[in-house]
């Protein structure tokens, strides 16, 4: 009985500490989307990713079931805020009783968009998101008051509008006008905030592929956004995800659309150029 | 002004130590007034009060206070979920360190592992955005530290008992 009860609790750890052990590398799984979309999931990191080799996507670090729902848009919920956006896409707004269609013809029109985002804006001497850029066409365009920069309607949206680009190599701009926004977020990214005192780095970077309590830390790259939450149910926008890690450093978090999230975003997009878009993306 | 504004501190201060055991209402070292040798050592005990290793292992295990298992893996601990791989397992940790070692990485671990992304538990300024818990709000401005001194020796407790086999 007590012999059986020691190999029992040894048997038990065994199985602990191979899960830990099994779960610690992302794999090198294939991501085909639809039979179709060939996913670049690794790349050679970029220059001014020193602390890599090679980036891999967030995709490469989830389950198998997790990732099984990426490769079928029937299976993949974040579809459904695809769909909605369609009718969106069609739809007029605003005084002038336009809709998005009456200048860009289709969304699919607006394939590439996603995988050079963020991006200079010549006119208006900002880096623009997506979403930003959304909202330009809305208010000075079309006459619309602005959509929520996360509200539902703007992530289906920019769901839309990454989905397009499925498969696109991503390419964003750090130099020229770019540059000091793309620096104020390296600075962001290496900064320990909060009670807890952690970067992002030291999350994404430094711990890569061990395990923080539940989770499987990816590199936290943003190619798959915006994704399809299992645990949200819902499309969870960029900042909306930068904010959930900042606030869990015990940190007072910065409102979606601040500069500092813009400029964080174009960093942490600039650390994927070389994967390729997959939003909306399934996690857990 | 300076009179009833340190009247009014005077107040809020004794009101949370009357809310401490008065045994350790004496005794409690603030995060401020911790001693450290040149090593990152804290030789004293924060609280005078020893510490209940059953109420240390519950710190470590919950999400809202230690959290320890977030980032080590405890095989006496091994009822609890998901432990992480982040820092090294803490199995025998009682062999390698003393009880000013551990007492020390717990408040501050940054003076035993320069820069290291271990928190500290102990400690309440130095802080950069520093929020309220984990609700995304600014802190306020009398942020207690993220464990209690009777909790930081409740875990030391527990760790005291973590030894090889
Ligand atoms: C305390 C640890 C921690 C810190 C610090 C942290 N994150 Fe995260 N992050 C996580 C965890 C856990 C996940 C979920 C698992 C994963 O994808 O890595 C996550 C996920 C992400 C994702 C989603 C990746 C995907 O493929 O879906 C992004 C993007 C991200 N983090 C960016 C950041 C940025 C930017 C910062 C700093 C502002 C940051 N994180 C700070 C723990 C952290
Ligand atoms: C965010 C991650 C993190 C959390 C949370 C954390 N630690 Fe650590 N801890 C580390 C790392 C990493 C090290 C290794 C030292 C280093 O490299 O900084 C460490 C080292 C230690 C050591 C020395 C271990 C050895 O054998 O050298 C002890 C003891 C320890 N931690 C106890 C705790 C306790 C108890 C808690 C909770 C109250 C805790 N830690 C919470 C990351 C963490």
């Amino acid at each position: 009985m007590r012999q059986a009860a020691r190999l029992f609790g040894s048997g038990a750890l065994l199985a602990l500490l191979m899960a830990g052990s099994g779960s610690a590398d992302p794999d090198h799984d294939d991501l085909i989307v639809n039979g179709e979309i060939d996913m670049i999931e690794r790349a050679p990191a970029p220059p001014y990713v020193e602390a890599f080799d090679e980036i891999i996507s967030g995709w490469s670090f989830r389950s198998d079931e997790t990732q099984a729902l990426q490769m079928d848009d029937f299976d993949n919920p974040g579809m459904l805020g695809v769909e909605r956006a369609r009718v969106m896409f069609d739809t007029p707004m605003g005084s002038g009783g336009q809709a998005c269609s009456s200048c860009h013809e289709t969304p699919e029109a607006l394939r590439g968009v996603r995988a050079t985002y963020p991006k200079w804006d010549e006119e208006r001497q900002t880096v623009q998101t997506v979403e930003m850029q959304v909202n330009e066409c809305l208010t000075e365009r079309m006459g619309a008051e602005p959509l929520g920069y996360d509200s539902p309607e703007m992530v289906d949206m920019a769901a839309l509008i990454a989905s397009v680009s499925r498969g696109m190599v991503v390419n964003v701009a750090i130099d020229g006008p770019a540059r000091p926004v793309w620096e104020q977020g390296r600075e962001l990214y290496y900064t320990r905030f909060g009670q807890l005192e952690l970067a992002c780095a030291n999350c994404h970077e430094d711990n890569a592929g061990r395990m923080i309590r539940a989770d499987h830390l990816s590199q936290g790259q943003i190619n798959g956004f915006p994704t399809y939450r299992l645990n949200n149910a819902a499309l969870i926008s960029v900042h909306n995800r930068f904010r959930g890690c900042i606030r869990d450093t015990r940190a007072e978090t910065f409102p979606v659309g601040s500069p500092e999230l813009v400029a964080l975003e174009l960093y942490v997009a600039s650390r994927g150029n070389g994967l390729t878009v997959e939003g909306p993306a399934v996690r857990n | 002004m300076t009179g009833p504004w340190c009247l009014a501190a005077g107040i809020a201060a004794a009101a949370i130590l009357a809310m401490a055991p008065l045994a350790s209402a004496q005794g409690v070292v603030a995060p401020g007034d911790v001693v450290f040798d040149d090593y990152g050592e804290v030789a004293q005990s924060l609280t005078g009060v020893p510490g209940n290793p059953e109420a240390g292992r519950t710190v470590m295990a919950t999400r809202s206070l230690g959290n320890c298992v977030a980032c080590h893996q405890v095989s006496a601990m091994a009822d609890v979920p998901f432990q992480g791989n982040v820092g090294p397992s803490l199995d025998g940790v009682a062999d390698r360190w003393s009880e000013a070692q551990l007492r020390g990485i717990l408040v501050d671990a940054d003076r035993t592992f320069p820069d290291s992304i271990m928190p500290a538990f102990y400690k309440t300024d130095g802080f950069i955005r520093p929020g309220d818990g984990y609700t995304g709000k600014a802190a306020p401005p009398d942020l207690p530290p993220i464990l209690t001194a009777q909790q930081i020796e409740d875990v030391l407790a527990y760790l005291l008992t973590l030894h090889e086999n």
